[in-house]
């Protein structure tokens, strides 16, 4: 089990010394980060005895003990095929990244991203912990924006970036709180915990229908189910690489994940069979339907994605036996095909600079290596015989037509999806390679073969679905068998696959979904040009996904115009008036505002002091110049400052001399730049100033006076003076309060005071730039 | 333009106003004092200087730019309230050395709160610099 955990940490290392390592060594360091998968991958295979056996493997750290975190690890059958792929597939993703992004001044930067994206997705699947679920479930969203943004330059992949990190960071957050109902209402924090209670289900909970719709938010936002669809075909704006990853074991495959996870215990609750059927069948339509008009090679590739999202959520969702073991089939050979399909049209675009399936045509001659890559998993992705595909459609069929008549809505749903499936197949993984050269019209002259880099893993991914589908046996005990077990809670009972099942209606159904589709395959060009593949994008719920980002943005403008639009007096009438305001209602409502007032105990000196100060005030409101009103003002400060002394608070009155005598200090080198003192406030807003000044003074002072008679809890200060010296060693409370028992706050002013600082600075080279350009 | 009387007593008082400053924030924890008022006296030496003198020599008596000078004070009241966390307390726990006798200046005893002021001083000192040097340089 150390393996797991153990890989996962070299996976981070690496995408955490990637960027420096790429960029000293460029080919050796690359080549070193290829192995990384690797070392993964054979440690997960080290696992498989102990996992065929029904054994899970768990390892666990403390990390959080107070709140039910903790670092724990499980694999399972589920988990043990999802790592497999991520990290073998990951294996070949590595070195076609080096190649293609090859000479890119960023392909450091780029491991390290694919690297750190890798791990997290590991993680996902490993995670026992609900919370480090999440956890990782939230970076893969960060690292896939990452990677979906990589062309930073460009407008249209930050855009789309921000997309899938809105739409599955919005999930993300259902998700994490429905895991923490779950962890609430069942007190169990692990998956460990949960399966083993699965026999009571998710089902008892008190809200157990708001997790589920948090758990559908979760994992339908990160595998693009409808309506959350329309980021996956936008997040084309990535490189290759990170599509044929995203796309085939990972990030898309993490929502499939979690529902796949969370079958046992949600196993017999309608709500959960009946939304995942419906929306996963309306996916797999709308990505069917989509892909048939697109052009694009990626994005015809990104629709089928969607189409097989939707299949696989459909079978979970169906939840029979065979439907489980129909997903599992479905999905490994999805994750072979799918991958290989993405780099070839990777490769394409690396070699004729178009990814137009209408310009390319006839490459066989040319990339002999791609077009034998991409025409075993075309035919494994069509579902012909013996492709690995073919098993998973025949035992859908299968399973289908187990559950029974009243299905048979979800049987024809299903070969649609298909067809289309298999249509695009061909389109994709044969059009551009066969046919007559002279159809095609690429933008580059020169197009080659491409290196090895980026010939391996379609090569050796595309021989799997082949060889898979022609030996089932090869993995049916070792990683079928385990991961169809976690899906239905107990060991599949008679696990056989095979090719030939003898003449029945399965292979029916199979043969007219191969006749449909190739017809579907003939009609392609006259289905481009319809009407329908111009105007694609003429409704959606993309439109609302834009309609909403759009009303943020409006509401932000709004909002930042109304409270900063730039004018020192709305700034002042909005804060001190919104707090006095408050204060004064506050106030009002306790009908204690009025504090008994005795002039008994003020002596002569005190009383003169204040009246003194009110002078003062009143004299630098009224002034006509300036240094009159800054000297008026300096004797308000003074006279607080004597009001503290005479009140015995000694730090108080330093501070406050201190402070008054440097403020006058900055007033003396400012006062002789500043425009000449200019009335420019016309009464009737000098009148509401005064007022508005007035309402503020009269509250404070209530306020100060009520604090005065309200005493709702023990004083602190005689503990804090208690305590001052027995516990923080020092006489003087104030200073004591300032750097031991306050010391947070004084903290966060003196940060505070850092920022004001910088914020002078800048106010003030501002006005230098500004004269600069003026100048110029 | 520069008065002849404001520059001598600037130098007359630069220096004891700053030791005055470190005396002031040393013996904060017991009487009135401390770390704020402290940075603000020396602030005020350097000011005073700053108009005696000039930005430039001032500069050069302040020996690092104000805004390191802030940098720094925060680094070192962050590090008082990390400290704790190496000897197993909480954020921001007081820690403090065994007492002392030392003459003159009688017993001694050190703690974090003792670094944390420090890292007030710096911060205030660095911020009056700040926003002094560039209102008096600006043109």
């Amino acid at each position: 089990m150390d393996w797991a955990w153990i890989s996962l940490i070299v996976i981070f290392i690496g995408a955490a010394v990637a960027p420096k390592l790429v960029h000293a060594f460029p080919k050796l360091g690359s080549g070193l980060l290829c192995l990384i998968p690797w070392f993964g991958f054979a440690g997960f295979l080290s696992l498989i005895p102990e996992i065929s056996e029904g054994g899970v493997p768990t390892a666990s750290f403390d990390w959080v003990p107070s709140l039910g975190v903790s670092l724990s690890f499980r694999v399972d059958g589920l988990s043990l095929m999802m790592a497999l792929l991520i990290l073998g597939i990951g294996g070949f993703i590595v070195p076609y990244a080096k190649g293609y992004l090859d000479g890119h001044p960023q392909l450091n930067r780029f491991m390290g991203y694919l690297l750190f994206f890798m791990g997290s997705m590991l993680g996902v699947v490993i995670a026992d912990n609900l919370i480090l679920l999440f956890i990782f479930w939230e970076m893969t969203s960060i690292s896939s924006y990452l990677l979906i943004g990589f062309k930073h330059e460009s407008d249209e992949s930050r855009r789309n970036a921000l997309q899938a990190l809105l739409v599955t960071g919005i999930g993300g957050l259902a998700l994490l709180a429905g895991l923490i109902l779950i962890g609430l209402e069942s007190g169990n924090w692990t998956l460990t915990e949960v399966l083993a209670d699965s026999k009571k289900g998710l089902g008892g909970l008190p809200s157990f229908e708001l997790i589920a719709v948090l758990l559908f938010l979760g994992a339908f936002t990160k595998s693009a189910q409808f309506p959350f669809h329309f980021w996956l075909p936008n997040a084309m704006a990535a490189p290759t690489p990170v599509s044929a990853y995203l796309h085939s074991a990972t990030m898309v495959k993490a929502g499939v994940y979690l529902l796949a996870r969370f079958s046992p215990p949600m196993a017999g609750e309608p709500l959960w069979h009946d939304t995942l059927t419906w929306i996963g069948a309306i996916t797999m339509l709308v990505g069917a339907g989509l892909g048939l008009l697109q052009k694009d090679l990626k994005k015809i590739l990104a629709y089928t994605t969607l189409s097989v999202l939707g299949i696989l959520t459909f079978f979970i969702g169906l939840g029979s036996k065979k439907m489980m073991l129909a997903a599992i089939l479905f999905l490994i050979g999805h994750a072979l095909y799918k991958a290989t399909l993405f780099m070839v049209a990777g490769s394409i675009d690396h070699s004729t600079g178009t990814r137009n399936v209408n310009q390319l045509r006839g490459l066989r001659k040319i990339m002999p290596w791609s077009a034998g890559a991409g025409l075993l998993a075309a035919f494994s992705m069509a579902g012909l015989p013996p492709f690995f595909g073919f098993l998973g459609k025949e035992y859908s069929y299968k399973g289908l037509l187990d559950i029974g008549s009243g299905m048979i809505i979800f049987l024809i749903i299903a070969m649609i999806a298909n067809i289309v499936l298999m249509g695009l197949a061909f389109t994709a993984g044969l059009h551009p390679f066969w046919g007559n050269k002279s159809e095609a019209s690429y933008p580059k002259e020169h197009a080659h073969e491409v290196s090895i880099w980026m010939l391996a893993g379609p090569i050796v991914l595309s021989v799997c679905g082949f060889l898979f589908g022609l030996l089932p046996h090869l993995i049916q005990e070792p990683i079928i068998g385990p991961a169809v077990a976690s899906l239905i809670g107990k060991p599949y009972d008679h696990l056989e696959l095979s090719l030939w099942h003898g003449f029945n209606l399965p292979l029916l159904l199979s043969g007219i979904t191969i006749s449909a589709g190739i017809f579907l395959y003939v009609i392609r060009k006259p289905i481009w040009s319809t009407i329908f593949s111009k105007e694609i994008n003429w409704f959606g719920p993309e439109k609302i996904y834009f309609l909403v980002m759009d009303g943020i943005l409006s509401l932000a403008k709004a909002v930042t115009l109304l409270l900063q639009g730039g004018k020192l007096r709305n700034y002042m009438f909005l804060t001190v008036g919104s707090i006095i305001g408050f204060v004064a209602i506050e106030l009002f409502l306790t009908q204690e505002f009025m504090g008994s007032l005795t002039f008994e105990n003020v002596s002569v000196h005190e009383a003169s002091l204040v009246l003194v100060m009110a002078i003062a005030a009143v004299v630098s409101v009224v002034s006509k110049t300036r240094i009159t009103t800054i000297i008026a003002l300096g004797v308000v400060g003074f006279g607080v400052a004597l009001l503290f002394a005479f009140f015995s608070a000694p730090d108080l009155a330093i501070t406050q001399v201190l402070v008054e005598t440097l403020v006058v200090v900055l007033f003396m080198f400012v006062i002789y730049r500043l425009p000449p003192f200019r009335n420019i406030s016309p009464n009737a807003v000098k009148v509401v100033d005064a007022l508005f000044c007035l309402g503020v003074g009269a509250v404070v002072t209530s306020l100060v006076l009520s604090a005065q008679e309200i005493q709702m809890q023990p004083s602190i200060s005689d503990s804090f003076a208690q305590s001052s010296y027995m516990e923080a060693h020092g006489k003087n409370v104030v200073n004591v309060i300032l750097v031991d028992f306050r010391a947070l706050d004084t903290f966060g002013e003196i940060t505070v005071i850092g920022i004001a600082a910088l914020g002078v600075i800048a106010l003030i080279q501002r006005i230098y730039t500004k004269k600069e350009e003026v100048e110029q | 333009m520069k008065s002849v009387i404001l520059k001598s007593a600037a130098s007359f008082l630069f220096i004891p106003l700053l030791v005055l400053s470190l005396l002031v924030l040393w013996r904060g924890h017991n009487l009135p004092g401390g770390g704020f008022i402290g940075g603000l006296l020396a602030a005020s030496s350097f000011v005073l200087m700053t108009l005696a003198e000039g930005v430039n020599a001032t500069r050069i008596k302040l020996r690092a730019e104000p805004v390191s000078l802030i940098g720094t004070g925060l680094l070192i009241a962050i590090f008082a309230a990390l400290l704790p966390l190496f000897a197993g307390d909480t954020f921001f726990t007081g820690l403090w050395l065994p007492s002392f006798e030392l003459p003159v200046l009688g017993k001694i005893h050190l703690g974090t709160p003792l670094i944390f002021d420090i890292g007030v001083y710096v911060t205030v000192i660095g911020f009056a610099m700040a926003v002094v040097f560039q209102l008096e340089e600006l043109e």
